[in-house]
């Protein structure tokens, strides 16, 4: 039974178009979670400073507090693993095929003729995770196809892989 | 063997640094005074003259002038085999170059200053896009109109089959004075009216002005004073949309005078109009990607429509991808054929819907703003003391929204030609898409959590030109991805699990 059948929200059904074939690293849940941990903490840090400053503070600050707590503590835990059942990223002889998102998904197809530019990014969460973002730009103003929380290596191979097969395509891209 | 073509017509390319028009160094002063002459006029006229006045206006004068002189020094341009390079910026030197062969797009632009002086300014974009504003661009502002045809006909000369000299083209469509009738159609002469009354206000405010002592000002601020809102509401609003009507005529004719639109033996389609500022815009057919025939509630009703080309190249700052300007719909339908050189324009292709389950998340897409906000006045009511009348006059809102919703179900739609994806959509502001098919090079999938629970999906294509990308929203599952896989073969289909 795959794991993810035991959270009916993560289950998700197939349709027409398959997955892509390949998993991200696993230490990206990790990430994601760290992430939302920045983000809640901000927040509720931000309430607890006014709670702390003020003299009187209002009455509906102990609510917001609350329901931030809790909604914070859903969030760390169940979008880091949907995510984790989401993100997956496939290279073929001719495309990109990637999926990313949890409530809302987004497949991404970019044909390699296409390809103008293939970067890897490392933010600083990410280098402690030893984690990489592949971008995929085509000749497109909007929004480059992004592979985040690749393993480095595996990164680092799949832009050597594209920038060989992109550079054996003829085309100017447009 | 057959005998070889005739070598295109040789322009010769200054291969030397050259400078703008020394006329510049007037023009671009004048330009800059000519939009502050609203401001120097109520500077000098309606304040108290004190001496400061007069000094921040001369200094302000003076650093325009000096700045147009600097500029001109600072800035020269050369045009070499492969490369045109332009260097310039008084404060921060910019060094810019772009590959002439990457050139698609040269647009002519001359405002009243410019005119004055027979200058032109020459805007020269590639197919990059554009990471931050300005890049893959090299504007010339200005040389000489003749100056600026010859380099038109350098830079795109490339596909050029031997232009016949004076090039007149073919002309495609001009200007109709009945077209005038689609200009209070649009909202441009109320949004100008508002601009320009927040100016006024902002300006009376800086400068202290005394606008009580003016007669004409004092009486209608008396008058105001004194009527009933009963007359007071119907008159205004008479006014306004009289100012408005006016407002927008007047910019119709400043932007569309003389609208020309031609085909040139190089490959190009030509757009000429505008009375004080006029433009000349010329796409090369090769990098247009297709046209969007725009629909506007109001100019709907008059079965008027706007035509705007798909192309790479042109970014929409000003308008500048713009075909036809508001006018009969079949007008802008033939215009669109011809510049796609097919006998009928694809955006007039019977338009497929999509599944009822569409119209469901149209409506509650449209209902549900609509019910936040009554609650919120409902709130502010209840919270804030608001009259009651507010929140139930609002609630007229709920019932039209649903037909919002149903009219937007009713347009939604797609087809696919053997050229063309074409998609439409919108009632507030509908418009028709006409995607070459070629020019997709790429595919993103949307599916959110709803979308999925309804088996729909929103598949928007990603192409190089205009908007960059362009959705089809709400198509059925199985639906949208045969579109996606017929509309660009062997690309999607190796990922399609087979039934």
């Amino acid at each position: 039974m795959p794991a993810g059948d035991t959270l009916v929200l993560v289950s998700e059904s197939e349709w027409g178009l398959r997955a892509p074939a390949n998993l991200v690293s696993k230490r990206a849940v990790a990430h994601w979670a760290l992430q939302a941990v920045v983000l809640w903490v901000v927040l509720l840090g931000a309430q607890g400073v006014v709670w702390a400053v003020s003299d009187s503070p209002p009455r509906w600050l102990g609510y917001t507090a609350v329901v931030s707590a809790v909604v914070g503590v859903a969030h760390i835990v169940v979008m880091p693993l949907w995510r984790y059942r989401v993100h997956r990223w496939e290279t073929t002889a001719d495309a990109v095929f990637t999926r990313s998102g949890w409530v809302t998904q987004e497949w991404r197809l970019a044909p390699i003729s296409r390809i103008q530019t293939v970067d890897t990014g490392r933010g600083p969460l990410q280098q402690l995770l030893k984690l990489s973002t592949v971008t995929v730009t085509t000749a497109s103003a909007r929004g480059p196809v992004t592979i985040e929380g690749l393993d480095a290596d595996v990164a680092a191979r799949i832009v050597d892989e594209l920038s060989a097969t992109t550079q054996a395509t003829p085309g100017d891209a447009t | 063997m057959t005998s070889l073509p005739a070598a295109p017509e040789y322009v010769e390319a200054a291969p030397e640094w050259g400078r703008l028009d020394p006329r510049m160094i007037v023009v671009r002063p004048l330009n800059e005074l000519l939009g502050l002459l609203p401001a120097l006029f109520a500077l000098i006229f309606l304040g108290n003259a004190e001496t400061w006045r007069v000094i921040v206006g001369a200094a302000a004068a003076g650093v325009i002038i000096l700045f147009g002189l600097l500029s001109w020094l600072t800035t020269k341009y050369r045009i070499t085999d492969t490369q045109v390079e332009l260097h310039h910026g008084v404060i921060v030197r910019r060094r810019r170059s772009i590959p002439r062969d990457r050139i698609r797009t040269v647009d002519l632009t001359a405002k009243l200053g410019h005119r004055l002086f027979g200058l032109s300014a020459v805007r020269v974009g590639t197919g990059q896009h554009e990471r931050k504003p300005g890049e893959g661009v090299v504007v010339l502002d200005a040389v000489t109109a003749a100056e600026a045809d010859r380099l038109r006909k350098v830079f795109l000369q490339r596909t050029s089959v031997q232009a016949p000299q004076g090039d007149a083209g073919t002309r495609l469509s001009t200007l109709d004075k009945r077209w005038c009738r689609y200009a209070p159609l649009s909202l441009s002469g109320l949004v100008s009216i508002g601009i320009l009354v927040g100016f006024l206000m902002n300006l009376a405010n800086e400068l202290n002005l005394r606008f009580s002592e003016v007669g004409l000002i004092r009486r209608v601020f008396g008058w105001l004073g004194r009527t009933d809102w009963t007359t007071l509401v119907p008159v205004t609003a008479g006014v306004v949309v009289v100012l408005s009507v006016l407002a927008s005529l007047l910019g119709y004719l400043l932007q569309n005078h003389n609208y020309n639109l031609t085909r040139h033996h190089d490959g190009t389609v030509r757009v000429r109009r505008g009375l004080l500022t006029t433009r000349s815009v010329s796409i090369e057919e090769k990098r247009l990607r297709g046209v969007a025939l725009h629909q506007p509630l109001l100019l709907r009703t008059a079965d008027g429509a706007r035509l705007t080309a798909i192309t790479t190249g042109l970014n929409r700052q000003g308008g500048s991808n713009l075909l036809v300007p508001p006018a009969p719909r079949t007008e802008a339908e033939r215009v669109a054929a011809d510049v796609l050189a097919v006998s009928t324009t694809p955006t007039a292709e019977p338009i497929t819907s999509h599944p009822l389950r569409a119209r469901t998340r149209r409506i509650v897409r449209a209902v549900v703003p609509t019910v936040v906000f009554v609650a919120v006045l409902y709130g502010l009511h209840v919270v804030a003391d608001w009259p009651s009348w507010v929140w139930l006059l609002s609630l007229v809102l709920l019932p039209l929204s649903v037909l919002v919703g149903l009219d937007r179900y009713r347009v939604l739609g797609h087809a696919l030609t053997d050229r063309y994806l074409i998609s439409r959509s919108g009632t507030l502001d509908r418009r028709t898409v006409a995607l070459q098919r070629t020019g997709i090079i790429g595919w993103k999938l949307t599916r959110t959590l709803f979308q999925r629970r309804a088996h729909l999906f929103t598949l928007t294509a990603i192409t190089a030109a205009g908007n960059g990308a362009y959705p089809i929203r709400d198509l059925g599952d199985a639906q949208g991805l045969a579109v996606a896989d017929e509309a660009v073969p062997d690309l999607i289909r190796q990922f399609l699990i087979k039934p």
